[in-house]
């Protein structure tokens, strides 16, 4: 399991609610969000990293991305 | 119904969360240590794999090495164990607002009002664990009891991720067999004067009479017995409800020891500043000037002086400090660490005793007070006594905040 920080474009919503859109993958291309399946606060223990996740579907794989702190990674088998 | 009290205590605490960023150390020994060269050189903490090498927090790092040959030593990285400790602490503010931290990694929960919705103290304790463990990647060790004492006692007992419940039926069985020291406030000291006298236990302790105690302990002898038969009711005092803040210090262990009084007025400055600061800070002003010193063979004095006036002015307080230490230190021995520290607190815009030169005070004043706008714009050092340029092999940052300290029992 790897760690992959990525760009990620988002949503700031009045009530300081982020979402997430889109993020850059590693070949440069930008990978649109299909589908916020969950979010929540949860510990990434097997690529390291703590913060909120969010389980997402992107191209029908499912994903999970994690913004600790400030930085925006996925966890990448 | 009785009070339902949680004693949450982070296993490893820097330890995890420095394997939780770099899981590749897993399942290697690793401690947290300070710096060596800045002669902080002691294990801060460790993990499970290390413990079991019997690597202890404060160990020396070669003392260490000496036990376990490939251990891995990360230097600490406060900022982030205190976003964790925020994190952990906005866990455990969903079941209760009484909040009590006890140190960075520990904090006591009352949860009596909370059990008549979200269950017994024994589930909550379970919850609590299990979302840390998820949410936050770290485990927690729990202890719940009926008051603060056994539940800190619980959260001791099994390590690490447990829950352990004392009750008010069972803790005869489970606390009295413990060893003295595991009580509260026993220490290597007052262990020695209860084993001398056959107290091996806390069960012997509670079997004492509080009299008797009280002849070899003092007036602590029967805060022990009260906390060996369990009657102690000691409320879970969220920081809100704290006292007044009982003194402000700062004190640091040097890269190099200080051998002449001109290296000592140095560091004396540079705490005094730092002190002063954050007093403005608070709005208060000290009454007493208090000089900690600690020698290269780690023996240290505490001494302290009365001022005429308070003040919060860095100038009045390093002055004082550094006639403290001149009348108390003769450089016999160099010196390791250094402490100067503020008390008897009052209100800044308390009334006192006007002086001849009054005016010229209230001028200083200001003038610090504008030192401090210029440090909260421009940072710590955009300002500094001319007397913090002239050691260059000795630290000039004025730190402002004592971020990670330990916390009394009594407040």
């Amino acid at each position: 399991m790897r760690k992959i920080f990525v760009e990620v474009y988002a949503h700031f919503s009045k009530e300081g609610e982020i979402t997430p859109i889109s993020f850059v993958w590693l070949d440069g291309k930008t990978y649109e969000i299909d589908k916020i399946i969950e979010k929540r606060n949860a510990a990434s223990l097997k690529a390291g990293g703590q913060g909120i996740r969010y389980k997402i579907l992107v191209r029908s794989k499912v994903l999970y991305l994690f913004c600790d702190e400030n930085r925006w990674f996925v966890e990448f088998t | 119904m009785g009070r339902v009290i949680l004693h949450c205590d982070l296993n490893n605490f820097y330890a995890s969360v420095e394997c939780l960023y770099r899981p590749e150390l897993k399942n290697k020994p690793v401690a947290v240590c300070g710096e060596s060269e800045l002669r902080h050189g002691i294990v801060l903490a460790k993990n499970q794999i290390a413990k079991s090498y019997g690597i202890q927090t404060g160990d020396v790092i070669w003392q260490a090495l000496k036990k376990c040959p490939n251990l891995v030593i990360l230097k600490p990285n406060f900022p982030l164990y205190i976003r964790f400790s925020k994190l952990v602490q906005q866990v455990y503010s969903e079941y209760t607002d009484l909040i009590e931290p006890f140190g960075i990694d520990e904090c006591w929960l009352d949860v009596t009002e909370s059990t008549k919705i979200l269950g017994s103290g024994r589930k909550i304790a379970y919850e609590i664990k299990e979302r840390i463990k998820t949410e936050l990647g770290l485990t927690v060790s729990v202890g719940v009891s009926f008051n603060k004492v056994f539940a800190k006692l619980g959260s001791d007992y099994k390590k690490p991720d447990a829950v352990t419940v004392i009750t008010k039926e069972n803790f005869k069985q489970i606390v009295w067999p413990l060893p003295a020291k595991d009580l509260l406030y026993v220490g290597s000291a007052t262990e020695k004067k209860l084993s001398s006298r056959a107290i091996y236990t806390i069960g012997d302790i509670a079997k004492s009479s509080p009299e008797y105690l009280k002849r070899i302990l003092g007036k602590w002898g029967e805060v022990l017995w009260i906390f060996a038969n369990g009657l102690d009711t000691t409320p879970v005092t969220p920081p809100l409800f704290e006292d007044n803040i009982k003194g402000i210090g700062n004190s640091v262990t040097l890269p190099r020891d200080l051998t002449c009084y001109e290296d000592a007025e140095y560091v004396i400055r540079m705490l005094s500043e730092s002190v002063a600061q954050r007093l403005r800070q608070q709005y208060l002003k000290c009454y007493t000037v208090q000089v900690w010193i600690r020698d290269s063979f780690l023996f240290s004095i505490t001494r302290q002086e009365k001022l005429k006036n308070p003040t919060f002015l860095a100038r009045e307080i390093s002055q004082k400090a550094f006639e403290i230490f001149k009348k108390h230190w003769n450089f016999k021995n160099s010196i390791r660490s250094l402490g100067v520290r503020a008390l008897d607190l009052v209100c800044a815009n308390s009334f006192y005793q006007l002086e001849f030169d009054s005016l010229k005070k209230f001028k200083l004043e200001q003038l610090e007070k504008v030192v401090d706008q210029i440090r909260r714009r421009f940072g710590q050092s955009a300002v500094l006594p001319a007397i913090l340029l002239t050691k260059s092999d000795l630290p000039c940052e004025i730190p402002l905040h004592n971020k990670i300290h330990p916390v009394a029992f009594f407040k």
